[in-house]
């Protein structure tokens, strides 16, 4: 369990600290590299890990998605094509504001061409970008896998021992409710969450695994947007408090068992955990598989800074490696993920006392 | 603000929008078709596999229970054949016994009868030869002494004689 942690967490920070140094000579960089017209290793990490418009599949063939803006005006939808001319370079189309893209997000820009920021900021994007699109194919995915195998109980009966799809599923259904629902939330109040669980364990390890597959299914970095990941923390934040009890919240504010000064110290540190926890889940997954996105990218971009194809003997044995640990890291994030929100739910579900030792033995037996 | 710095850590409102679609959509349509009835499915299977178990155990006792019992019954059976035959052997060597001291009996009676009626017979042989005798010694001694007596100076010798024989004492 420990060696299972520490890998990722390799992955995150060799991650970061690339992503950040790379971020600061971005900026000096960025002029030069592209007056010299010579490959520049950020933009084209950050434009594999970054959202878009349209959906890049080889060469020059790419999907064009649906943009869909909420304007001051009114809903307009059109395609993302007409955003960009046939060398992929972006133009301005005329709406019922002159849109435009800028660092691939759509802005609306005056007669000079130039961004109107005060208009822009009235501007909301709905559009069904590359990522969205990936999460509708993921959701696709789960559905037909999940009722397939779901109506397998229908049709075989529970007394037949599960075949095919079915026989996929289930050791991770039970896996979910044997190893992390059942310890942290316990026996008497798991069942209600399990739908929860499932869906976002199922949910998160489709698009990890999605988002390590190169071509068109995959490719979208869905599991490491910031946006995906908070949404499910802000679901996990609603869920948590929703179950949550008098028993949790005397806990935050008025910490029993304590002197009335560690109280008072208490609370404000224990309120701030209530938030923090979904934000390390936000950060935690977002950070992980951008990390390790990020990690092949640049491996792979070692060719092209070399410029030569010698520099693939070194590059592809290493994104092999990065590969097989980002597979490790898909299960385990998503996994992760589930197993803390059910501690967290567990946490605010516990009943007064005497669950506290029972509690204390399973996170004992997880480390 | 930071946010602005790191187009990364920027969240799109666009995305954020469809994911909660997406997820609660999902959530909605998983949790109703496909995971409550497939929980329910695995646990009613765990809970059959739990009570055929414990139903092969009961099953099992039963059986050894029976076996056992089977066994004792077999067991008492055995013992009463045993008593029943040394029974049966005490009875018949009783009645060997018996027949054997009733046979010795009559063999008893019949030689004491015997015996008693060779005396009487004997007795009365020795009787009848004793008549026989008695009767022919008198035949004989009449006609000795007839033939004795008919001769006088005899008769006188052998009055002589007895009296001689009996001596006045």
């Amino acid at each position: 369990m420990v060696l299972n942690r520490i890998k990722p967490l390799l992955a995150v920070s060799f991650g970061l600290i690339f992503l950040f140094n790379t971020m600061s000579s971005f900026a000096a960089e960025k002029t030069e590299a592209k007056q010299e017209g010579s490959f520049n290793v950020t933009e084209t990490i950050l434009e594999h890990i970054k959202d878009d418009h349209s959906w890049h599949l080889w060469g020059d063939k790419t999907i064009s998605l649906p943009v869909i803006l909420y304007t001051p005006q009114g809903l307009e939808v059109f395609s993302s094509a007409k955003l960009v001319d046939e060398h992929h370079e972006p133009v301005v189309y005329k709406g019922k504001f002159d849109y435009k893209l800028v660092a691939g997000k759509t802005k609306i820009v005056n007669a000079a061409g130039e961004v109107d920021a005060a208009a822009s900021k009235k501007l909301w994007d709905f559009s069904i970008t590359k990522n969205v699109a990936s999460l509708f194919i993921s959701v696709i995915i789960l559905l037909l896998v999940i009722l397939t195998a779901a109506s397998a109980y229908k049709k075989t009966g529970i007394t037949s021992a599960p075949k095919g799809l079915q026989s996929f599923m289930e050791p991770i259904v039970l896996f979910v409710r044997d190893e992390i629902a059942l310890p942290n939330i316990g026996a008497k109040r798991y069942a209600k969450y399990m739908p929860f669980l499932l869906t976002i364990f199922f949910l998160i390890l489709t698009n990890n695994f999605l988002g390590l597959i190169p071509l068109f299914p995959g490719g979208a970095n869905v599991s490491g947007n910031i946006a995906f990941t908070m949404t499910l923390a802000v679901c996990v934040f609603v869920v948590v408090n929703l179950s949550s009890n008098k028993n949790y919240w005397e806990h935050i504010f008025w910490m029993p068992g304590m002197h009335w000064s560690m109280k008072l110290f208490l609370a404000p540190i224990e309120l701030i955990g209530v938030f923090n926890k979904p934000i390390s889940l936000m950060i935690r997954l977002f950070a992980n598989i951008t990390a390790g996105h990020i990690l092949v990218l640049s491996l792979v971009c070692l060719i092209f800074i070399f410029k030569t194809v010698y520099a693939a003997a070194v590059a592809v044995p290493f994104v092999i490696f990065i590969f097989l640990i980002e597979l490790l890291v898909a299960f385990l994030q998503a996994y992760i993920f589930t197993m803390l929100t059910a501690m967290y739910i567990g946490m605010a579900s516990e009943e007064a006392h005497h669950d506290h030792h029972e509690h204390a033995a399973n996170e004992l037996a997880h480390h | 603000m930071f946010l602005e710095i790191n187009p990364l850590v920027l969240p799109d409102i666009g995305l954020v929008f469809w994911n909660t679609v997406a997820f609660i959509g999902l959530l909605v349509v998983l949790g109703k078709f496909a995971w409550k009835p497939m929980l329910k499915a695995i646990s009613d299977r765990e809970k059959g596999i739990e009570d055929s178990l414990a139903k092969a155990d009961q099953m099992k006792a039963d059986l050894s229970a029976m076996k056992n019992e089977n066994e004792a019954l077999l067991a008492k059976a055995r013992e009463e054949r045993a008593t029943l035959i040394k029974e049966a052997k005490e009875a018949s060597e009783k009645m060997v016994a018996e027949a054997k001291d009733k046979a010795k009996a009559e063999y008893e009676r019949i030689v004491a009868d015997a015996q008693v009626a060779i005396t009487q017979q004997k007795n009365a042989a020795l009787t009848e030869v004793k008549n026989q005798v008695g009767s022919l010694v008198v035949e004989v001694a009449e006609k000795v002494l007839r033939k004795e007596l008919s001769n006088k100076a005899e008769q006188e010798k052998y009055i002589q004689q007895l009296a001689d024989g009996v001596k006045l004492n």
